[in-house]
C-alpha cells in the first residue's frame, strides 16, 4: 500500500501515527513545501521571544520519521493531483502514484486588499516558522510594530515581540479583542490586562490605506510604523483538489475524513466539519482537531475503523501570564462568576452545556469540555454543583464508577 | 496494564493519598518536614461532598485526549504510561482543557503535571489507610 500525505503539520503527523497503528509496512511518504522537520506552528510566537530552542519547536521527535519508516520530501510543493492516475506532481518535476492520499495543507494568511498594500516594505503575516526567522531579524528597541488583527494570531505575535521592540498597536475592526472567542466582558479583561504589559489597542477601527510607513484608519487618523502585520485570519488551502472534490469554504469531509473523491481524505485546517455543539459546518482550524482528524484519517486510509464526529471549537491560550481556555459556542442561558480577572460563563440550554469560557482559574476545564463533546443530558448530573465547580462529584455515583473505572469514550 | 483505582466506599476523605503524592514529588526523607506550610499540588485529588468522597487521577486512557491535543508534542505514551515532557511544556494548558478527569494541572514550575504511576510503585496507593486506592490490571479487582 502506497500512502502519500500532503503536509507535514499536525493532520500529517496524525495520519501518520493513525496508519502506523493498523499497518506497520505500508509505504509512506510525506510531502512539505517547508524545508523542516515537523514543527508546532503555534510555538512561533514562542520561538520569538526565546521561550522554546529550535529542537524543543519540533513536534515530533528527531527520529520520528525513521522510526515510522516514512519518507519526508521536505521543500517541495504539489503542483496537482491526478485522481484518474492516482498520482500527484511536484514542483521538483516528479510524480508520486498513491493507492491513498491525504491532502492536510492547512491554511493561509488571508489578507484584504488594502490599498497602497504594496508600498510597504516591511509586512509579514505571521504562522510559519519562515515568518519568525524574517520578522524576528529586524525588530530592534526602536521599532514601531503595527499588527492588524486582535485575534489569536495577533495578539500572539504581539506577545512574541513584546521585549523586544519600542512600541506596539494592534488594530481591529472589531469592538473587542479576540472576538471569536470571548464574549465583552472576557475580552475586557483581557484588553486591560495586554494594555498593562504595554500593549495598545484601537479597537472599531478599520484601515483605510497605506502609504509606505504609514496607516491611514477610516477615522482620518494616521499612523507611522516600521514593521506591519498582517494577522486578519486564515483560508483553508483548498486548490489541489479543486475539480476534484466537494469543496465548500473548506473541502469537505465525512466523519472518516473522506473527501467525495475516491481514495482521497483530508484533515486539519483545509477542511469543513461539523462543530457537534451547534450542528454547524464550519472552519475549525484548531490544532487538536487537526491532530484527531488526521489520526481517524490514518487509520481509516489503512483500512482500519475510526470516526472523528465530536469536532468542537476550543481553545486554551495566554497572553503575558493570564490564561484563557474557551470551547463551545455561546448561544443559551448562562451562569457567570466573576472576580478580579478571573472569569467563568458557562452557556447553556436544551438541557445541554454549549459552550463555556473561563480566564484565570481554569482548572478541570476539560470536565465542561467533555459535557459538550459528550452531549451530556444535563438532568443526569447535579448542573449546579458543577457551575460552581468542575468535577466528577456532579455525576451520579454509576456513572462515576464507569468513568473512573474505564476512560473517556 | 495495571492502572490506579478507587473505592469510593472505603474513602475516608483523609487526604492522606494527596500528601503522599506531593511528598514523592520532593527528594526528602521527611513528609511533615518537607511538606510543612506548603501549598501542596498533588496529582491525586480528593473530591467531597455530603459525606461521599473519592480520589481522581490520570486514567492513562488508552485514547488520551490530552496526548492527542497536545500543541507542542510534550505528551507521550509508553507501555500504557502518559508522561509529559517538562522542557517542552508550553503550559498553553491545551491538555487541561481536554482531559475529561481534570486530572492534569498547572504546577509551580510552569510546564503542567499530572500522575505518572511513580514509575509503577504509586505513593496514593502504598499510603492509603483504608485500602480504598489500589493498583491493579482491572477494575474488576476493586
Amino acid at each position: 500500500m502506497k500512502y502519500v500525505i500532503i503536509g507535514n503539520s499536525t493532520a500529517g503527523i496524525g495520519a501518520v501515527e493513525g496508519i502506523r497503528q493498523i499497518d506497520q509496512n505500508g509505504e509512506i511518504t510525506i510531502i512539505s513545501n517547508e524545508p523542516f522537520h515537523t514543527y508546532s506552528r503555534p510555538l512561533i510566537s514562542y520561538s520569538l521571544r526565546g521561550k522554546v530552542s529550535e529542537e524543543n519547536m519540533c513536534y515530533r521527535a528527531a527520529d520520528f520519521y525513521e522510526k515510522n519508516n516514512c519518507k519526508l520530501l521536505a521543500g517541495v510543493s504539489v503542483t496537482e493531483v491526478n485522481a484518474d492516475k492516482k498520482c500527484i506532481s511536484t514542483d521538483d518535476g516528479n510524480s508520486l502514484p498513491y493507492d491513498k492520499l491525504l491532502v492536510a495543507t492547512g491554511s493561509s494568511p488571508f489578507t484584504p486588499p488594502f490599498e497602497g498594500l504594496d508600498t510597504v516594505k516591511n509586512k509579514f503575516t505571521f504562522t510559519t516558522k519562515a515568518d519568525v526567522e524574517r520578522v524576528g531579524t529586524l525588530l530592534t528597541k526602536k521599532t514601531n510594530v503595527l499588527i492588524i488583527g486582535a485575534g489569536l494570531i495577533g495578539l500572539k505575535c504581539a506577545e512574541g515581540m513584546l521585549d523586544k521592540v519600542s512600541n506596539i498597536t494592534v488594530v481591529d475592526l472589531s469592538p473587542r479583542i479576540l472576538s471569536s472567542i470571548l464574549d465583552d466582558h472576557g475580552a475586557g479583561l483581557m484588553q486591560k490586562h495586554l494594555e498593562g504589559k504595554g500593549i495598545n489597542f484601537k479597537l472599531s477601527c478599520g484601515v483605510k490605506s497605506f502609504n509606505n510607513n504609514t496607516a491611514t484608519f477610516e477615522s482620518g487618523e494616521t499612523y507611522e510604523f516600521d514593521i506591519l502585520i498582517l494577522a486578519v485570519g486564515v483560508r483553508p488551502n483548498t486548490d489541489l483538489l479543486r475539480d476534484i472534490a466537494e469543496i465548500d469554504k473548506g473541502i469537505k469531509v465525512n466523519a472518516k475524513s473522506q473527501t467525495s473523491a475516491a481514495d482521497i481524505y483530508a484533515a486539519g485546517d483545509c477542511t469543513l466539519s461539523t462543530d457537534i455543539s451547534d450542528g454547524q459546518s464550519k472552519i475549525m482550524a484548531l490544532l487538536p482537531n487537526a491532530y484527531m482528524q488526521g489520526e481517524c484519517a490514518g487509520i481509516n486510509m489503512a483500512g482500519g475503523e475510526k470516526s472523528f464526529d465530536k469536532a468542537i471549537p476550543m481553545n486554551a491560550i495566554g497572553f503575558c501570564g493570564l490564561n484563557i481556555i474557551t470551547a463551545g459556542n455561546y448561544t443559551g442561558e448562562t451562569f457567570e462568576a466573576k472576580e478580579n480577572n478571573i472569569y467563568k460563563r458557562l452557556f447553556y440550554g436544551d438541557n445541554k452545556l454549549n459552550g463555556y469560557i473561563m480566564i484565570d482559574e481554569i482548572q478541570k476545564a476539560g470536565i465542561y469540555t467533555s459535557l459538550i463533546r459528550e452531549r451530556t443530558p444535563l438532568d443526569t448530573i447535579d448542573f449546579a454543583l458543577i457551575c460552581e465547580k468542575p468535577g466528577l462529584m456532579a455525576f451520579s455515583k454509576k456513572d462515576r464508577a464507569t468513568k473512573l473505572g474505564g476512560e473517556a469514550s | 496494564m495495571k492502572r490506579i483505582y478507587v473505592n469510593e466506599d472505603w474513602c475516608l476523605g483523609c487526604r492522606l493519598c494527596e500528601y503522599y503524592c506531593a511528598f514523592a514529588a520532593t527528594d526528602q526523607k521527611d513528609m511533615a518536614r518537607a511538606l510543612k506550610g506548603r501549598k501542596i499540588i498533588p496529582n491525586i485529588n480528593i473530591e467531597e461532598k455530603d459525606g461521599i468522597s473519592f480520589a481522581v487521577n490520570c486514567r492513562h486512557c488508552e485514547e488520551p485526549l490530552c496526548k492527542k491535543a497536545c500543541i507542542t508534542g510534550a505528551i507521550s505514551i509508553a507501555d500504557g504510561v502518559i508522561t509529559i515532557e517538562k522542557e517542552k511544556c508550553v503550559s498553553c494548558y491545551t491538555c487541561i482543557l481536554s482531559c475529561p478527569y481534570g486530572a492534569v494541572s498547572p504546577s509551580e514550575s510552569g510546564a503542567v503535571q499530572k500522575c505518572e504511576l511513580c514509575e509503577n510503585s504509586p505513593a496514593c496507593v502504598n499510603g492509603c489507610p483504608n485500602g480504598a486506592i489500589i493498583f491493579s490490571e482491572k477494575e474488576a479487582a476493586v
